[in-house]
């Protein structure tokens, strides 16, 4: 019995060394330094778990950021009354979201489709609603939950390694700030891809998929779809509150915004822009909003009129006119025009287009000894 | 029920649709081993008479007893856990999913049950499986089309693979619903064909068919629905002489 397949087994290896080679491949598009670093795995584990809702079992979750926001709840909680290292609160994280993610999905997988969808979404604000006012002693409100110097945590008392100054989280008594934590993350990443890709290609995977395209045919075929779909819900669930717990790790503050419907919304479009139903699709889609988020929105005027400053006298100030307008504050425009012209000419996402080129070389290279007939692949 | 060899005995079966009486005091015994067709003009609740069975639609009244085990009020999964597979009018397969893994899904609920959350075995090892699988296509013919979508099949492809689906089970009962409409002669010549291989496996099949070709060449026993009652039953042979079924139906078809 092998435990991967050649193909799969490359992939996983592939993706292990362009993560952890990041911040080295990214320091010519300015993207190397750890606090965005960081955010490329977190946002990459939330998409990579979303997708397995969404992209393999066709349910589309307008709520995903409850869970997220109950991940870094938990995680900020777990610093405060346990430990400041940073185990314990991943694992009560994603224990108390993977909880939060059964009771949600069992009432929202009473129905399917745009039913569904809504149903999540309300979910999602009424959470949102608690945490910003009604939960007040739990989430601190408006505020967000933050550390004190006050904070009792026990687990650190009795084991006598109470430290000074301003709390950290930390790992093992190390800090965990700077390429640190984004190696912390990446190898989140790095392990929640793996469990992904063992999901999709695994039998129960598989039942996933069948739900997606036929749900009567599965029931029809012996299969109660139920329980399918509401491990799929708590998986995915608590993929969102790693994220979430880990954006607690690199910034231990809690705020209600995570749990916004934005947010949610955020973590579709992440998903959809790379491939939804593909393994690195996702991951993509989340790197690239989060590139644009943070680099396309620094950009200012004067470097506009460098980057275009080849140009001829006159025409240079054109460009600078239009392409401002999609920069800085304007970078939604861009993303929006993206995500439009994505969905319209890729369906498929960023990865349809990757295939689309591969399988145009690949009938270039092949089109002599091989018959007209063009068989279609099966997903 | 004083037959021992009823497999499906359904009982007293009335199904109201508001004022529409779709079907009235149903009484069905199919027999084990049996190929039971049930024909009719349009209209006469056959289509009906097949989603009570398998739980699709609830009856107003009256019971469906599979092998001493009531189907009314099951589930349409646990109903096939008992050993009914189904294929439809209109072929519901997996679209997206390649031929190959169209008829894996059906091996692994025969095996696996409802529910099994085996999250963490490659389906790669699954060569128990994906050689069952790959003989079912090779028995129905479709061996070299295993890896294109099934949504891309012809009409034709796609029933013979549902057939397929329904096939790997093992089920001890197989319900057809008009398994070769629409389909041409040639199509059909060759279901017929496979339908018959299937006849030796000694599978009860229930069969809902409009074209009298097919219901000739295969069935045992007819029923003949009219009006959501049950007009006729018996051989073909009894069946073709009943004058009461060529005025309802054979009549003024042919």
């Amino acid at each position: 019995m092998r435990a991967m397949s050649r193909n799969d087994l490359l992939l996983f290896l592939g993706f292990t060394l362009v993560v952890l080679a990041m911040p080295l491949w990214l320091q010519p598009f300015g993207a190397a330094y750890p606090d965005l670093l960081q955010r490329f795995m977190i946002f990459g584990i939330f998409a990579v778990g979303f997708n397995i809702l969404f992209g393999l079992t066709g349910y589309l979750s307008f709520g995903h950021a409850a869970f997220f926001g109950v991940g870094s709840y938990a995680a900020v909680w777990s610093f405060k009354l346990l430990s400041l290292d940073a185990i314990p609160a991943m694992l009560f994280a994603i224990v108390v979201s993977g909880l939060f993610a059964l009771l949600i999905g069992y009432v929202s997988l009473r129905r399917s489709g745009i039913y569904f969808s809504i149903l999540t979404l309300a979910f999602a604000q009424m959470s949102y609603n608690l945490a910003y006012s009604v939960l007040t002693p739990i989430t601190n409100g408006e505020t967000g939950l933050q550390l004190t110097l006050n904070d009792p945590r026990y687990l650190d008392a009795a084991m006598g390694s109470a430290q000074a100054g301003q709390p950290v989280p930390t790992l093992l008594g190390q800090s965990l700030g700077g390429f640190a934590g984004f190696y912390f993350c990446a190898g989140f990443l790095i392990l929640a891809f793996f469990i992904a890709q063992r999901i999709t290609n695994s039998p129960f995977g598989m039942m996933l998929k069948g739900i997606k395209s036929n749900q009567t045919r599965m029931n029809y075929t012996g299969f109660n779809t139920k329980p399918y779909t509401l491990a799929a819900f708590v998986i995915s669930g608590m993929y969102a509150g790693l994220a979430g717990a880990l954006l607690a790790v690199t910034d231990p503050l809690a705020g209600a915004e995570r749990m916004q419907w934005t947010a949610s919304g955020e973590v579709v479009l992440m998903t959809i822009l790379g491939g939804a139903g593909t393994l690195v699709g996702p991951v993509i889609g989340a790197w690239l909003i989060k590139y644009f988020e943070n680099i396309f929105s620094a950009i200012n005027d004067t470097m506009l009129h460098r980057f275009w400053g080849f140009l001829p006298e006159g025409a240079d100030n054109v460009m600078v006119a239009i392409t401002s307008k999609f920069v800085g504050e304007g970078w939604f425009l861009t993303l929006g025009l993206v995500f439009v012209l994505i969905v319209v000419f890729l369906p498929g996402g960023i990865m349809e287009g990757v295939r689309r080129i591969a399988h145009l070389f690949n009938r270039q290279r092949k089109s002599p000894d091989r018959p007209a007939s063009q068989v279609q692949p099966a997903e | 029920m004083t037959n021992p060899n009823v497999v499906l005995h359904v009982a007293d079966v009335h199904k109201r649709f508001g004022g529409l009486h779709a079907l009235a005091d149903i009484d069905l015994q199919v027999e084990e081993g049996q190929t039971h067709a049930i024909i009719g003009p349009n209209g006469a609740g056959k289509s009906t008479l097949l989603n009570v069975i398998i739980g699709k639609l609830a009856p107003t009244s009256g019971t469906v007893v599979f092998d001493g085990a009531i189907l009314t009020g099951r589930k349409p999964y646990q109903i096939n856990q008992l050993g009914i597979a189904r294929v439809f009018q209109t072929p519901e397969i997996f679209a997206d999913l390649s031929v190959l893994h169209n008829v894996m899904i059906p091996a692994l609920a025969k095996r696996d049950g409802a529910f099994k959350l085996n999250m963490l075995r490659g389906l790669d090892s699954e060569t128990g499986i994906l050689r069952e699988a790959q003989d079912m296509l090779e028995d129905v013919g479709m061996y070299g089309r295993r890896d294109m979508a099934a949504g891309s099949l012809s009409r034709g492809d796609k029933r013979r693979m549902e057939l397929a689906m329904c096939l790997i089970q093992h089920p001890r009962l197989l319900l057809l619903d008009e398994p070769t409409a629409g389909m041409s002669r040639h199509d059909t010549n060759t279901t017929i064909e496979l339908l018959k291989k299937i006849k030796s496996r000694g599978m009860t099949k229930v069969i809902i068919e409009h074209d009298m070709h097919v219901v000739f060449s295969l069935a045992d026993k007819i029923s003949v629905l009219a009006q959501g009652r049950i007009i006729a039953d018996g051989t073909p042979d009894q069946v073709r002489g009943n004058p009461k079924v060529q005025e309802a139906y054979l009549g003024g078809a042919h």
